[in-house]
C-alpha cells in the first residue's frame, strides 16, 4: 500500500511467490528479499510462474491494475506487429501478398440454396404471375390504408400520420375496434391495394406507469395477396431525429431495396415495392430505402441533393424504423385458418449465427 | 426424357403447373412440362398413380384437365377434359379397373369410363375438400369437406353413402363442434378411416361398428391440419398443419409420438413410402423434405422453386439410397428439354439394377 505504482508489478509478483512458498514452508524475511533481488534482475521480461493468471489475484484493485497493464502490453504488441507488417508490405511493393479481408458475419453467411438466380426462368415465371403481377404490370395503382390496433395512444397515432406523409396515396383511419376480416372486404370494394396495421403493445413495467410501445406491423396486400407480419422496433419519429430536414413533400419518392437475395427476400421486396407508385418524381429528390441486413429491414427516408458530379448530400426526413419478418401468410389476413408460406421458428431457424433467410 | 423419368422416385405437382420428378439416389430434380408456355390455370391440384405398377401418373389441374404422364416414356401421353373451372378445383382423383374417378369442390363426383360413355355422377354435398379411394377395395371412396361430414360411397350403389359420420358430441360449453374434414386416409387391413380436420382434430371412424361417431379423437396443435398420410407400419398416422408442423400421432391412444422438424411453410402434401419408414412432405415453402419415421431425422431436402401442391412416392428404386443414406444432400435441378423424344428414343433405355441387399440376418 505504501509502495508506489512503479514497483507494483514486482510487489505483486513477490507477494504471489510469497504466498506460494508459504503453502509449503514458513518463510523468513531473508528469502523474499532474495527473491525480490532475483525479480529485479529479470525485470526486463516479466517472468511469472507459468500457471499465473490475472484472475487469481484476490485483491480487486491490484487485479484491476494488473489487467490494465496486461491490456496495455497487448495493445503495444499489436501496434508493433501492425507497423512491422506495413513496413514489410511497403518494402515488397508489388509483390506483397493481397490484403486479408477480415471475417464478418455477413461474409461468413451460410449459402442459402433459395438465392434467386436472375436467369432462372421458373422463378421468373413464378414471380411474373404471382399476386403482385397486377401492380408490376402497371394495371393498378397503390392505395394504402393505415390503421392501428384498437385505442391507439399518442405515439402510435403520430407514427401513422408520419407514415402517411411518407407513403403517397395513404389514408389513416381510426380503428374503432373493427375486426380486420370485416375491414378487408370493404377496403377491396373501395379500391385499396394495401392494408397496413400498426400494432401497439402495452409495456407494463413493474410498478410504474403504463407505457405503450409500437411493436408490430401487419402488411396485407389487398385483393388476395400475401400478408406479412413484422416485428417493429427502433421507431424514431421526426422530432427524435437529429439534423433532420424539412417535412416530406407530396412528391412520389424513389424506392431502394437492398440485399433481398433469397426467394423469400424477393417476395418481401416486392411487397415493399408495391407500396409506392411506379414513377418517382425526381423533382422531389426524396428516396425511401428498405435495407435488409441479417434479416433486419431498415427503413429510412431521405432527401438528396447533388452538390457536384461526384458528391451528393443527404438529409434524413421522416420516420425511421426497423422491421423483422415474423411470418408471411398466403391470402389475406387470417391468422387462425390461413396457410403460412413462411413462419419464423426461433429454435429451428436461429440456431446458427450465420444463417439468414431474407 | 425417358431415362430421367425412369429414375425418379418422388413426383410432385406445383402451383405453376410443372410436374417435377426427383431422384433421391442421383440427387437430381427434373421438370416435366408439356409446353414451354405455362399458365397458372394449369396448377396441379391432385395427383394419383394411373395403375398399380406405377407406370403412369395422373395429374389434375385447375382448368379441369387430367393429364396422363408416363414414367417410362417421360412424356404426357393423354389429356382429358374432366370438367371446368366453374365447378371448383379437383379435390380427388382415383383410378379403378377401367375408369377414372374425379371429385370437385362443388361436390360433383364423376366416374369417367375409358370410352367416354355413361359417366356415373354422384353429388356428395358442397364444399368438398378431399376425396380418397380405399386402396384395397377400389369401389369405395370417401369424401369430406367444410360442414360436409365424412361419407363413404360405394360406386356400385351410388344413390346413398354406405356410411355417414356423425359429429362429435357438444363440447364443454355445450356448443356444436364445427366440422371441416381436410384429409382422409383408409387404414389398411381394416375398415377404419382416419380424418384430419381444419380444427386441429384427428378422428378415427369405424364403419363396421354400430356407432357413427368417431372411435378416437386426438388433437394436435392450434392450426388447421392440412394433410395426412398413413405409414407402412400400423398404428400411426403422420399429419401436417398450416404452420409447417409435422407430427406422428399414435392411433391407439391418440397421443403425439413425435414431431418432424424443418418445415417453415404450410404442408400441402404428405405421402409415406409404401414399405420403408420414410415420409415425403411438400408445401408452400418450396421445399421437398424426406424424413425418416424411425428417428424423425431429415434425410433429404430439395429446393424446388415453386410452391408445391401434391407429392407421390413411388414404391421402387429407393432400396438403393436407403441403405446408403445421404443426409440432406444437395439436389441440383436439371432442366429437361421438352420434346427431344427422337434423341432419347434412339438411345437404349438404361434399366438400373437394384443393388442386392446386404445379407444381415442369421
Amino acid at each position: 500500500m505504501d509502495k508506489t505504482e512503479a514497483t507494483l508489478s514486482k510487489d505483486v509478483s513477490k507477494k504471489k511467490s510469497k504466498t506460494k512458498k508459504q503453502k509449503r514452508e514458513v518463510e523468513t524475511d531473508v528469502a523474499p528479499v532474495e527473491e525480490r533481488n532475483q525479480m529485479e534482475k529479470s525485470e526486463s521480461a516479466p517472468c511469472f510462474p507459468p500457471t499465473f493468471s490475472v484472475s487469481e489475484i484476490k485483491n480487486k484493485q491490484r487485479r484491476h491494475s494488473m489487467f490494465l497493464k496486461f491490456k496495455e502490453e497487448r495493445r503495444k504488441n499489436k501496434l508493433l506487429l501492425k507497423k512491422k507488417k506495413k513496413k514489410e508490405r511497403k518494402a515488397l511493393g508489388d509483390k506483397a501478398p493481397p490484403k486479408e479481408v477480415p471475417k464478418t458475419i455477413d461474409n461468413q453467411r451460410v449459402y442459402d440454396e433459395t438465392t434467386v438466380n436472375p436467369e432462372d426462368e421458373e422463378v421468373a415465371y413464378d414471380e411474373g404471375t404471382d399476386e403482385f403481377s397486377a401492380y408490376f404490370n402497371r394495371l393498378t395503382n397503390p392505395k394504402v390504408l393505415i390503421t392501428t390496433s384498437d385505442r391507439p395512444r399518442g405515439r402510435t397515432v403520430r407514427f401513422c400520420n408520419q407514415l402517411a406523409t411518407v407513403i403517397p396515396h395513404a389514408h389513416v383511419y381510426y380503428r374503432r375496434g373493427l375486426a380486420l376480416k370485416r375491414v378487408i372486404p370493404q377496403c377491396v370494394s373501395r379500391g385499396f391495394t394495401y392494408l397496413m396495421v400498426i400494432n401497439e403493445d402495452r409495456k407494463v413495467p413493474m410498478f410504474s406507469f403504463t407505457g405503450r410501445i409500437t411493436d408490430g406491423m401487419v402488411l396485407c396486400h389487398l385483393p388476395d395477396g400475401p400478408t406479412a407480419h413484422f416485428k417493429l422496433s427502433s421507431v424514431r419519429l421526426r422530432k427524435e431525429i437529429k439534423r433532420k430536414g424539412k417535412s416530406p413533400t407530396e412528391h412520389v419518392p424513389e424506392v431502394i431495396l437492398n440485399n433481398f437475395t433469397t426467394r423469400l427476400g424477393h417476395s418481401i421486396g416486392r411487397l415493399f415495392a408495391a407500396l409506392f407508385p411506379h414513377d418517382p418524381q425526381f423533382v422531389g429528390r426524396q428516396v425511401a430505402t428498405f435495407h435488409n441486413q441479417r434479416d433486419f429491414i431498415f427503413f429510412r427516408f431521405h432527401r438528396y441533393i447533388f452538390k457536384n458530379e461526384k458528391k451528393a448530400g443527404i438529409q434524413e426526413l421522416g420516420p425511421r424504423f426497423t422491421l423483422k419478418l415474423r411470418s408471411l401468410q398466403k391470402g389475406t389476413f387470417d391468422s387462425k385458418f390461413g396457410e403460412y408460406e413462411w413462419v419464423h421458428k426461433r429454435h429451428e431457424m436461429d440456431s446458427s449465427r450465420r444463417k439468414f433467410h431474407l | 426424357m425417358a431415362a430421367k423419368s425412369q429414375i425418379c422416385s418422388i413426383w410432385l405437382g406445383s402451383e405453376t403447373g410443372i410436374l417435377k420428378g426427383v431422384s433421391l439416389s442421383k440427387k437430381q430434380a427434373f421438370n416435366f412440362c408439356e409446353m414451354s408456355c405455362l399458365s397458372r390455370d394449369q396448377e396441379v391440384c391432385v395427383m394419383a398413380w394411373g395403375d398399380s405398377h406405377e407406370s403412369e401418373v395422373l395429374v389434375g389441374s385447375v382448368n379441369g384437365t387430367v393429364k396422363t404422364f408416363s414414367t417410362d416414356k417421360g412424356i404426357f401421353t393423354a389429356t382429358r377434359e374432366c370438367g371446368d373451372a366453374s365447378q371448383g378445383r379437383f379435390t380427388g382423383l382415383a383410378v379403378t379397373d377401367s375408369a377414372m374417378i374425379t371429385c370437385v369442390e362443388s361436390g360433383l363426383l364423376k366416374v369417367w369410363k375409358e370410352d367416354n360413355s355413361d359417366t356415373v355422377e354422384v353429388n356428395v354435398g358442397k364444399n368438398v375438400y378431399r376425396m380418397r379411394q380405399n386402396p384395397s377395395q377400389h369401389n369405395l371412396v370417401a369424401t369430406g369437406g367444410k360442414e360436409n361430414p365424412l361419407k363413404v360411397w360405394d360406386l356400385e350403389r351410388p344413390e346413398k353413402p354406405i356410411f355417414t359420420a356423425k359429429n362429435v358430441a357438444h363440447d364443454w360449453l355445450d356448443m356444436r363442434v364445427p366440422v371441416w374434414v381436410r384429409d382422409i386416409g383408409f387404414i389398411p387391413d381394416s375398415d377404419k378411416i382416419v380424418t384430419c380436420t381444419g380444427h386441429h382434430q384427428v378422428h378415427v371412424y369405424d364403419p363396421s361398428s354400430p356407432q357413427r361417431r368417431p372411435v378416437l379423437e386426438a388433437h394436435f396443435g392450434e392450426y388447421p391440419l392440412t394433410a395426412l398420410s398413413l405409414p407402412a407400419s400400423q398404428g400411426t398416422v403422420v399429419v401436417g398443419n398450416t404452420h409447417g408442423m409435422l407430427a406422428i400421432l399414435d392411433l391407439r391412444k391418440g397421443l403425439v409420438r413425435g414431431s418432424l422438424k424443418g418445415l417453415s411453410g404450410a404442408v400441402r402434401g404428405l405421402h409415406c413410402h409404401p414399405s420403408l419408414p420414410l415420409v415425403a412432405s411438400c408445401g408452400l415453402d418450396r421445399f421437398l423434405r424426406v424424413h425418416s419415421l424411425e428417428d424423425r431425422s431429415l434425410q433429404h431436402k430439395v429446393y424446388l422453386k415453386s410452391r408445391l401442391n401434391c407429392v407421390l412416392f413411388s414404391s421402387r428404386e429407393l432400396e438403393v439410397s436407403f441403405f446408403y443414406p445421404d443426409l440432406s444432400g444437395d439436389v441440383k435441378e436439371v432442366k429437361a428439354d421438352e420434346e427431344d423424344d427422337e434423341v432419347w428414343d434412339s438411345m437404349e433405355t438404361v434399366i438400373e439394377k437394384t443393388k442386392k441387399r446386404p445379407v444381415c440376418e442369421d
